[in-house]
């Protein structure tokens, strides 16, 4: 760590850092620890925001290429400057309110997804100095925090007094539900590896070269590859993107629980839905692609928070493909897809990852044994898994006019 | 300035508690049930045992409270009937007993229990150290708690299988 830490150091690495500390250094002691975290909070904030901006026009930008038609295109020089259009619109829309809703919970429900949302930015290491808050569990806290969309999932379908929301909202959870099992035992084999539930460390467990050139990121292990699409997966559910969208599928499930709000406050949830999405790829940037570290020694120059978000742009634009791509699934789908594959593989790549800990110190033709074992442990239960999944469902067959 | 906060914030876990009790909208009182966990949750955190705060707000906050959500919402045939009609005095009086039994059990606990006098170093604990205790000298009960659980689940999914197939409502 130290000596990966005097190689890359250069003047743009220590750049943030440098520029907050000229801001700070003249304040007293006690408050300069509070401006620190205030600059943090804003910086966050402003990044994630505008990248919440540069998203949706991207999104609708991609999504409109992908359909053969050429997306926003009216507003600025080749569209630009369409989210600050959405936005004002958005912002002006008038803010209805059912007249038998809960107010305080039908108010209060965008607001905590935001919040919940937002604080999970607050352990996700963005550079090789740029983390907010340094903690012991941080991963612990990042899933914490993530648990409580459900609540806020809940209380925007029951306040709004509309059976279609508090249905839609009922199918939103269990779908929350279902996927956050996977999305918890798709991480275990990292920190079972790394020996630690810090996220500071975890890069650290991946700072390493094997043979000179090759990264030893997670995700070039059988298990941590596993892993890695067991989680990008669970993600994409738990953040509500296609194909898992049910919950704000707007022609055919009127939008679920999100039916009865407009305005501010449906800004808010998408919001919420980019951030967690966000959120959720540093995060898997972070646990299985090596975090901030560069993908070559020779490329170590480059300053870590470049690499971060290139590595995060990157995951970003994977979840909007994969929307223009899959049709969605139905919620009977979801769920067994969710309960009968995802979960155990999740937890056959638990014992792989045992296995490949336990064998840590072969070597020679033992390696060899040790990354087969590993693979067949992976790749066996895949296909039997998906066979028994997709048995009894013969290929769909299409007639065409002739 | 931290006694302060702390007692802040155990003002609005016990206000929250209690107000849950008053309330007559249950799905009102389940959520005032979820800040009060969240309080103690931040206790914690003061107390310094990240470990256990992140659990408490992952178990009780994501996974207790949607159970308590549902049975609410399952057990109730109508949006009217969630307000629990006023008690009967029969009622009132069984509520006060239990109340008092459990205040008396409390009571009896905390008085019972030698606490150290004066400010004490908390023994520090770091995620690690709590999983190489539970997995090494805690793994009998750790292995019992995980068995229980998991018989607990499948007679959950049995109960709820048996149901289904009674009900004959034909191959899926």
């Amino acid at each position: 760590m130290n000596a990966a830490q005097d190689t890359g150091e250069t003047l743009l690495e220590r750049a943030p850092q440098a520029l907050r500390d000229l801001l700070t250094s003249h304040l007293p002691e006690p408050w300069r620890w509070f401006a620190n975290s205030l600059i943090a909070i804003v910086a966050i904030l402003a990044v994630f925001g505008l990248l919440f901006a540069a998203l949706t026009l991207a999104e609708r930008k991609i999504l409109g290429r992908v359909q053969n038609r050429p997306g926003p295109n009216r507003t600025g020089p080749f569209g630009l400057l369409q989210p600050i259009a959405d936005g004002i619109k958005m912002l002006s829309k008038e803010d209805i309110v059912p007249r038998d809703a809960d107010h305080l919970l039908h108010f209060l429900a965008p607001v905590t997804l935001l919040a919940s949302s937002i604080l999970a930015f607050a352990v996700i290491p963005y550079g090789r100095h740029l983390i907010p808050v340094e903690l012991d569990a941080a991963v612990l806290y990042f899933f914490c925090v993530g648990a409580t969309t459900e609540l806020a999932v809940f209380m925007a379908g029951w306040s709004s007094h509309n059976k279609y929301s508090l249905l839609a909202a009922m199918r939103a959870l269990a779908q929350l539900i279902s996927y956050e099992l996977p999305l918890l035992l798709s991480w275990l084999p990292v920190v079972m590896i790394s020996g630690t539930l810090s996220t500071t460390g975890i890069v650290a467990a991946q700072s390493a070269w094997r043979w000179g050139w090759m990264p030893t990121w997670h995700v070039f292990t059988p298990w941590g590859l596993a892993g890695f699409v067991i989680f990008m997966v669970a993600a994409l559910a738990e953040s509500n993107r296609s194909p898992f969208d049910l919950p704000e599928a707007e022609s055919e499930l009127i939008a679920g629980h999100l039916t009865e709000y407009s305005g501010c406050k449906y800004v808010f949830f998408f919001m919420a839905e980019y951030f967690g999405m966000t959120a959720l790829s540093g995060m898997a940037v972070t646990l299985f692609l090596g975090g901030w570290h560069a993908p070559l020694p020779s490329l170590e120059f480059i300053p870590s928070y470049v690499w971060f978000g290139a590595k995060l742009i990157t995951l970003l634009m994977g979840f909007i493909w994969i929307r223009a791509t899959f049709p969605r699934l139905r919620i009977d789908q979801l769920t067994r897809f969710a309960w009968k594959f995802l979960v155990p593989l999740a937890l056959v790549n638990l014992g792989t990852t045992a296995f490949w800990s336990l064998s840590f110190g072969w070597t020679g033709p033992l390696l060899a044994a040790r990354c087969t074992v590993a693979v067949i442990l992976v790749v066996v239960p895949f296909v039997l898994l998906g066979r028994r999944l997709s048995s009894g469902l013969t290929p769909r067959t299409y007639s065409y006019a002739p | 300035m931290t006694t302060a906060l702390l007692i802040l914030i155990a003002l609005v876990t016990l206000c929250s508690a209690a107000t849950a009790m008053l309330l007559r909208n249950l799905i009102h009182s389940v959520l005032l049930l979820i800040g009060s966990w969240i309080g103690v949750s931040v206790f914690y955190l003061f107390a310094g045992a990240e470990f256990v705060a992140f659990a408490q707000v992952l178990v009780y906050v994501g996974a207790v409270s949607m159970v308590v959500l549902f049975a609410v919402l399952l057990t109730r045939r109508s949006r009217a009937d969630m307000a629990v009609s006023p008690d009967t005095q029969s009622r009132a009086v069984s509520a006060v007993l239990a109340a008092g039994a459990v205040l008396a059990v409390l009571l009896y606990a905390v008085l019972l229990t030698p606490l150290p006098s004066g400010i004490s170093q908390g023994p520090s604990a770091n995620v690690r150290q709590i999983g190489t205790e539970l997995m090494g000298t805690h793994a009998a009960a750790l292995l019992v708690i995980g068995m229980i659980l998991t018989v607990a689940t499948l007679g959950g999914v049995v109960i709820a299988s048996t149901d289904g197939a009674s009900k004959k409502e034909g191959p899926k």
